[in-house]
């Protein structure tokens, strides 16, 4: 791959008038990285792993599915019964949505540890939400896209959402619909458009990683590399990491697929669109289920949906909500417990979302809620004020090689 | 061209700004009207078809409905619910004083006949279809729907009582076109 210095005339001649081997030669492989980065730092090129089978098996299924509503159940039907291995590409593309978003939210609240989003990837994190946003619009329209009672009450009440929005909100649900409900015209927009999206996704993640290679990775320490001695080639160091770390994914991503395909799925999806009856309980795809569970936690129907998206959206303000200029928990005492609490609370609203809004179920939903909102509102600012971080190691090879507290001028995040 | 450039050369004329910064905005501002113009066609391309409002009327024979019974018929690919009320939920729905409603409407105006209630069935807060069709489903506190989805309550007018969804079931146009014949839309 090394390009200048390439033995192939063909690489050369290339190279001189686009230089892409170099660009790549230089990203990919001497791209300098700190040397201390864990496993949690492999989430990330996962996440674009699953990103293009995603893409794959979904042109793949897209070759045998009808995008129209007397057939769209049947050709689904179809893909899995009569179409050489069709029941496993789509299971791959079912089960690869779940491992997507398991992929994606390791990711972030890897970020939400060590201050990965601290100066200077403020901009790196917002797109990484961006990202999650797409991902979310693309895996909600996938999934009415089979035409099941799930699917269809599914799209129903998340369309619905925004007639909560006053004055124009009934003319912007007809708008979406292109009917007076959730019909053909939807299904093939929400076809076209969960074609699209991902390709959309694509193009983020490039500008994701341009942000990213300006700076390098952040790493557990949280501490910014002092020179060469603290970092490492990307190849053949992180490659080989990545592909051990892919290969144990691969492993569980398998095991779904093959042992417990519809694990993740809900067993009302294989009745068909059935647009007079609802199912007694409807209930979005897991990777939903926390924001579901903050929309049915506020009686009030705007206010709720007000605060489902500015959930997803407060996220992007996290730079500037935290306090600290310490970017690793692990030198925050504190903040590192109210992280685990953070975990915990977005578990508890998961666990809400899942279960009829009733009795004890809304209490405990409104309480996760509000948490929710208090940890990154409250707490959040107010811990990078009060707390007193531990003393940080004068660089990264210094825990390493020497004692770790030698030096107690510590280098704190570095501001311009 | 280096007089236009500064745009004060002589014969120029203004003092404010320059004629450069006047074409500008005003080319500025053709194409922005020219965009919006040009999106327009691509946004509306997304509302109902012309074959889809076309759609827009059902007949139904309410003949074979009984007392206390209830259908469901499709209008626009929805769910419109016509029930035969009795007596005693008519009574029921005209014993409480309106300004007492989340959604304050008289059981007179949402009715042609009072015996004859049709509503579009879809719940007001997140479209779910209400249950309370058949004798043997939840009929909610009030004796009308309950919508299992969230948990809302409407009476035997199908006004919002108890729960989430803002308003009243909505009713659809519709008129009597015979003794025993509805027709919607
Ligand atoms: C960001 C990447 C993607 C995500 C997260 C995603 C997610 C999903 C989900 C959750 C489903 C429903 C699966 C089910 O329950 O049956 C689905 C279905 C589908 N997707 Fe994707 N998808 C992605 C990319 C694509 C791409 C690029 C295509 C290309 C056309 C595609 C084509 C399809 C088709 C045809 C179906 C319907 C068949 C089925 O339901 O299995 N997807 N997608
Ligand atoms: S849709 Fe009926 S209560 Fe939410």
């Amino acid at each position: 791959m090394s390009a200048p210095q390439s033995q192939n005339a063909l690489i050369r001649w290339i190279d001189h008038r686009m230089p892409i081997f170099t660009f790549m030669h230089h990203e990919l492989h001497e791209y300098p990285a700190p040397k201390n980065l864990s496993y949690w730092w492999n989430f990330g090129s996962l996440a674009g792993i699953v990103l293009v089978i995603m893409i794959v098996t979904g042109i793949w299924l897209a070759m045998h599915y009808t995008p129209h509503v007397d057939y769209a159940f049947q050709s689904v039907e179809r893909i899995m019964r009569d179409v050489n291995y069709g029941w496993l590409i789509r299971y791959l593309h079912m089960n690869g949505a779940s491992m997507f978003f398991l992929v994606v939210y390791i990711h972030l609240f890897r970020g939400m540890y060590y201050g990965s989003y601290k100066y200077p990837r403020e901009l790196l994190w917002i797109l990484g939400v961006v990202i999650l946003l797409l991902m979310m619009a693309t895996a909600f329209m996938g999934y009415v896209l089979p035409w099941g009672q799930m699917s269809f009450w599914g799209a129903t009440v998340i369309t619905n959402l925004f007639s909560a929005i006053p004055l124009f909100g009934d003319p912007i649900v007809t708008w979406l619909w292109g009917g007076f409900s959730v019909d053909n015209a939807t299904l093939n927009r929400f076809f076209s458009l969960h074609y699209l999206l991902p390709f959309l996704i694509v193009g983020v993640v490039f500008l994701h990683l341009w942000a990213l290679h300006r700076f390098g990775s952040n790493n557990p320490i949280g501490i910014d590399t002092k020179g060469p001695q603290d970092s490492i080639p990307f190849h053949p160091y992180y490659t080989i990491k990545d592909a051990f770390g892919t290969g144990v994914f691969l492993l569980v991503f398998a095991g779904f697929v093959f042992f417990a395909p519809n694990f993740f799925g809900e067993p009302d999806n294989y009745i068909p669109a059935n647009p007079l009856v609802t199912p007694a309980h409807i209930v979005p795809e897991w990777y939903l289920l926390p924001f579901y569970a903050i929309l049915r936690a506020i009686p009030d129907k705007l206010t709720g949906v007000i605060a489902m998206f500015g959930s997803i959206l407060l996220l992007m303000a996290l730079p500037w909500l935290d306090t600290s200029r310490v970017r690793s928990a692990t030198y925050r005492p504190i903040y590192k417990q109210f992280f685990w609490v953070f975990v915990v609370d977005c578990l508890v609203l998961g666990y809400i979302g899942a279960n009829p809004p009733e009795g004890w179920f809304i209490v405990i939903g409104r309480i996760a809620t509000a948490y929710y909102f208090i940890h990154l509102l409250i707490i959040i600012p107010l811990l990078g004020k009060l707390e007193r971080p531990l003393e940080l190691p004068a660089s990264i090879s210094t825990p390493v090689i020497g004692s770790g507290a030698a030096q107690p001028q510590a280098a704190r995040m570095e501001k311009p | 061209m280096a007089d236009t450039a500064h745009g004060r050369g002589p014969g120029s004329g203004d003092h404010g700004g320059s004629r450069r910064d006047f074409l500008v905005l005003a080319s500025g501002a053709m194409g922005a009207v020219g965009a919006a113009a040009a999106a327009w066609p691509f946004i509306h391309y997304w509302n109902p078809s012309a074959d889809v409002l076309a759609l827009s009327s059902t007949e139904v024979d309410v003949a074979p409905i009984q007392e206390g019974q209830a259908i469901t018929v499709t209008w626009r690919g929805r769910p419109v619910f016509v029930r035969r009320r009795t007596a005693a939920e008519i009574e029921q729905a005209r014993a409480i004083k309106p300004a007492d409603l989340p959604d304050p409407q008289d059981d007179a105006v949402r009715v042609k006949k009072p015996e004859w209630l049709v509503l579009i069935g879809v719940c007001t807060h997140l479209g779910c279809v209400p249950l309370g069709q058949k004798a043997t489903e939840a009929r909610g506190e009030y004796g009308g729907w309950f919508c299992p989805c969230h948990g809302s309550h409407y009476d035997t007018s199908g006004r919002i009582r108890k729960g989430p969804a803002p308003k009243n079931l909505p009713v659809p146009p519709y008129e009597f076109t015979g003794d025993t014949t509805i027709r919607i839309g």
